[in-house]
């Protein structure tokens, strides 16, 4: 199989930090825009133009943040997983720039959509919480980030914490279909996925349309966030460079 | 608009504490999320400046 030439020449691009530095910067503003203007449409039209659940009246307006939240969660983690299996393989050093930057804005959404769930089962299962299988497997999930954010503190040299989070990284990534199934392997008080990929939403567009708003809003907001995080790791790590050296006295004399 | 009144939307028919506290928490990860690389990046560039000026200095 033969690769295209300009997929083979942004892999060599992703080698270099510096590049990914430079690309990156004009991106920022476009993506909080985006992520703004979306979840700003999505949460406004759930909140105050969906019409109330029929069972759950209007406390499933709380949808609109927890699915995006709890969507994040596993989407970071399989970019984490993804860039381990980069590391460990093709020894990129950018892969592990993104999963120490990632990390902590994984463990922040799947903290986010376990609380938001709490809070929303409350009134409508009754209960904060439930050893119920999604939930669960949830916890598991933030489990797994805070291990990653702990090993690379603990492993005092950077390429032995790399190579162990990333390894971490993948093992955890068995938690995923775990999450995503719980609901139909097992018999749960969580209620089944609004968003199938073979099937029409359950629910009216009047209700689903906002919460894909919210969805893509969330994910350009945690781009945004991944990339400026990831930035400032490419500085720290780079600071022995003539060009991390010259932006630094650039900016020094700006300020 | 599905709501008669603010009020009303306020209210969320008496599930308002569940459904604002939720968005008021999502907007403050969101928010940290957004602040902090900068605050980081703010403080390495401070830190790092004073680095290179001792070094131009010895």
């Amino acid at each position: 199989m033969k690769v295209p030439a300009p997929l083979v020449r942004l892999w060599h691009r992703l080698g270099s930090p510096r590049w990914f530095f430079e690309t990156t910067a004009p991106w920022l503003p476009w993506l909080l825009g985006l992520g703004v203007v979306l979840l700003g449409a999505g949460t406004f039209w759930g909140l105050a133009l969906a019409p109330a659940d029929y069972l759950q009246g209007n406390s499933f307006r709380i949808i609109y943040v927890h699915v995006p939240a709890a969507i994040l969660a596993q989407s970071c983690y399989m970019l984490m997983g993804t860039c381990g299996v980069v590391l460990l393989v093709w020894r990129m050093k950018l892969a592990d720039m993104v999963l120490e930057a990632a990390a902590p804005i994984g463990a922040s959404f799947t903290a986010l959509a376990l609380v938001t769930g709490a809070v929303w089962g409350k009134p409508t299962w009754g209960t904060w919480w439930a050893w119920d299988a999604r939930v669960t497997s949830m916890l598991i999930l933030l489990f797994l980030y805070l291990g990653i954010v702990g090993l690379r503190q603990a492993l005092a040299r950077p390429e032995a914490a790399g190579r162990a989070c990333a390894i971490l990284a993948i093992v955890g990534l068995v938690n995923i279909p775990i999450i995503k199934y719980s609901v139909d392997w097992w018999l749960t008080l969580h209620q089944p996925s609004t968003f199938k990929l073979t099937e029409k939403p359950a629910m009216p567009p009047s209700m689903w349309i906002p919460l894909l708003l919210s969805v893509l809003g969330f994910y350009a907001l945690f781009i945004w966030s991944v990339l400026q995080s990831t930035r400032v790791v490419v500085l720290e790590r780079e600071r022995r460079t003539a060009w991390v050296q010259n932006f630094v006295a650039e900016q020094g004399s700006k300020a | 608009m599905n709501f008669e009144s603010f009020s009303a939307f306020l209210a969320m028919g008496g599930h308002g504490p569940y459904v604002w506290s939720c968005y008021a928490l999502t907007l403050l990860v969101l928010l940290f999320n957004g602040l902090a690389p900068g605050w980081r990046q703010r403080r390495f560039l401070r830190e790092q400046g004073a680095r290179q000026r001792r070094q131009e200095q010895s």
